[in-house]
């Protein structure tokens, strides 16, 4: 099968991705920001699916849908359009902006000039006949114990938004 | 040009739908006999939806345009594209204009996976189902940014509806999905499949479907789906979201003309969808029926002849029709036409008669007979059952389906890990 994984396609999501990104904090409309990040999420569930890796590309698709979904009803029933449209947007903290993207791009250059260790030196075997199932076995066997504590986590968040939602138990 | 013939031809000799094989071409064939297929459905849909109402309300429906109204959707289509366009003042532009094509694709995109045969798909993915699943729930964010977009009270509120009725339904949905899933993995390597062709095949070497498997689990679990798919399009029993006695037409309301039809067709090709995927997971995808019971070359020429004798029996119902019409110098373009409809049908079932089209076309006929059989449940749904409260329709989702999902889910992994948890507690 002919690899789809050019660079084309890379920067045409990765910029996708950005410019999704940027709409979502510089638009004054909240249901146009939901709107941004989802077009964001759908666009980075395509570079999963580039980097043969399907399941997660899938996972991202169904639970965020799920997820704005919500946002937006929150966004329609809590927020007023019309206050917010004379609102001002951006608080006046650019000094530490700039110090959290410098450290970031430093970072990001550092990884860049002296990050060779850190990576395998082959690309890896893409298993995406099996996807599925690689990650079913992993999740169940080798990582069963982490598996079982995140669930514990969302099972207690469960009980705690009964028992705030609950006048009386 | 000879190179070009060539990359025809590899595709024909091999056996893998096309996206498995990398074939542009073919791929290309694929989706547009997929779409036109579909746009197809849509329109017999729309006719025999009017048609199998007036009946059950012993009505006579469509009788106008064409014999037995039968042209009646075309003309109707032809209206919605002469039809003005219009956006209310306050409506938020952008996203009222995005909002239907959104729908469409949603609904246009999941039919990429669809297994009409095991070559006859434009492609099959590893994650198959839980594609269709997704790329099927991104639908409800067209239809609140639509409800949304409006600007107006009724459609709002249509929309509100529809999202909490669908993020509630999906749920239970997802529980009764994962069940039949449950099911691939029984088999030597213990590994299961989210391919739609996979979960086909896995029923074809259990020699069963998976509405009879571990009875009445599978039975049960296909009953959670097909009540919770009627949710998710938002059909009569569940139609809250467009009820159109307390919201005029819910969150379509303020919608005309050509993006209104777009919604008409996102619907019904949702439903076709939802209908795949239960066809798929539980009745044995393009399976012919008892494929283990009535086996040998006797049945299986019996049951090939099947898609050509359909056709020759519609044939016959148009013949009888002609030979009922009224005879007057005014009904004869219209006598004329139906007999030709009617020739057209039987020259169509006398080609599915020679055997190298009958087994091609074979498992399509299986998988779109399924289909349709759903889809009749859908308009019979709709004639029946008594609208239900918005309360009621959550009670139904949340405290009878999602119990009984998460007990059939539980049930089926224990018999299915029956064999060994015996091994382990009688023969540690």
């Amino acid at each position: 099968m002919a690899p789809v994984a050019t660079p084309f396609f890379f920067y045409l999501l990765s910029g996708t991705m950005l410019i999704g990104g940027i709409l979502v904090i510089t638009r004054k409309n909240a249901v146009h920001s939901a709107l941004a990040l989802i077009v964001t999420l759908l666009a980075q569930a395509a570079i999963y699916l580039m980097l043969y890796a399907p399941f997660v590309a899938g996972v991202q698709i169904i639970l965020y849908a799920g997820g704005i979904m919500v946002l937006f009803l929150f966004v329609i029933m809590l927020v007023s359009i019309e206050r917010t449209m004379k609102e001002r947007q951006f608080n006046k903290q650019w000094l530490v902006g700039i110090a959290a993207a410098g450290a970031l791009g430093g970072l990001f250059m550092a990884v860049y000039t002296k990050g060779k260790g850190i990576f395998p030196e082959h690309a890896l075997p893409t298993a995406e006949a099996q996807n599925t199932q690689a990650v079913g076995s992993l999740l169940y066997g080798q990582y069963m114990f982490a598996f079982e504590i995140a669930s514990l986590l969302l099972l207690v968040a469960i009980i705690g938004a009964v028992v705030m939602a609950k006048k009386r138990i | 040009m000879h190179a070009f013939i060539q990359y025809i031809q590899s595709y024909l000799d091999s056996n893998q739908t096309p996206g498995a094989a990398g074939n542009v071409f073919w791929a290309f064939i694929y989706i547009l006999l997929v779409f036109v297929g579909l746009s197809v459905a849509v329109i017999a849909m729309n006719w025999l939806e009017r048609k199998i109402l007036a009946h059950m309300q012993v009505r006579l429906g469509p009788m106008r345009v064409g014999p037995h109204g039968l042209l009646q959707p075309i003309a109707d289509a032809l209206k919605l594209l002469i039809k003005e366009d219009i956006m209310p003042a306050e409506a938020d532009g952008f996203v009222f204009w995005v909002a239907p094509f959104i729908v469409v694709l949603a609904a246009f995109t999941v039919f990429v996976v669809v297994p009409f045969g095991p070559t006859h798909a434009i492609t099959d993915m590893n994650i198959g189902i839980l594609f269709m699943l997704g790329v099927s729930s991104l639908s409800v964010l067209g239809i609140v940014m639509a409800g949304w977009a409006s600007n107006s009270h009724y459609p709002l509120i249509g929309a509100l509806r529809s999202s909490a009725q669908m993020v509630s339904y999906e749920v239970a949905m997802g529980l009764a999905v994962v069940s039949a899933i449950l099911m691939t993995s029984l088999n030597e390597q213990g590994t299961g499949t989210l391919s739609m062709i996979g979960i086909v095949q896995a029923q074809q070497t259990q020699g069963m479907w998976f509405i009879f498997k571990f009875f009445p689990l599978g039975l049960i679990a296909f009953f959670i789906f097909a009540v919770a798919m009627i949710a998710e399009t938002n059909r009569a029993p569940f139609d809250l979201p467009e009820a159109e006695s307390e919201l005029t037409a819910g969150f379509h309301t303020e919608y005309s003309g050509f993006r209104w039809s777009l919604f008409f067709l996102a619907e019904y090709s949702a439903m076709i969808a939802v209908s795949s995927i239960a066809v798929t997971l539980w009745l044995g995808g393009w399976l012919r029926p008892f494929p283990n019971f009535l086996t040998g070359p006797t049945w299986d020429l019996v049951f090939s002849l099947f898609p050509g004798f359909t056709f020759l029996f519609l044939a016959g119902m148009c013949f009888y029709s002609t030979a009922r019409m009224p005879k007057h110098p005014l009904f004869r373009i219209q006598t004329m036409g139906l007999a030709g409809f009617g020739a057209a049908l039987a020259l169509i079932g006398l080609v599915l008669f020679h055997p190298q089209v009958r087994l091609r076309i074979e498992d399509i006929y299986w998988f779109c007979a399924k289909v349709a059989a759903f889809m009749y449940l859908y308009i019979w749904y709709r004639g029946t059952f008594p609208r239900y409260r918005f309360d009621q329709l959550m009670k139904v989702g949340w405290k009878i389906l999602l119990p009984m999902g998460l007990g059939v889910l539980i049930l089926t992994a224990t018999v299915g890990l029956w064999p060994l948890i015996k091994q382990t507690i009688w023969h540690p």
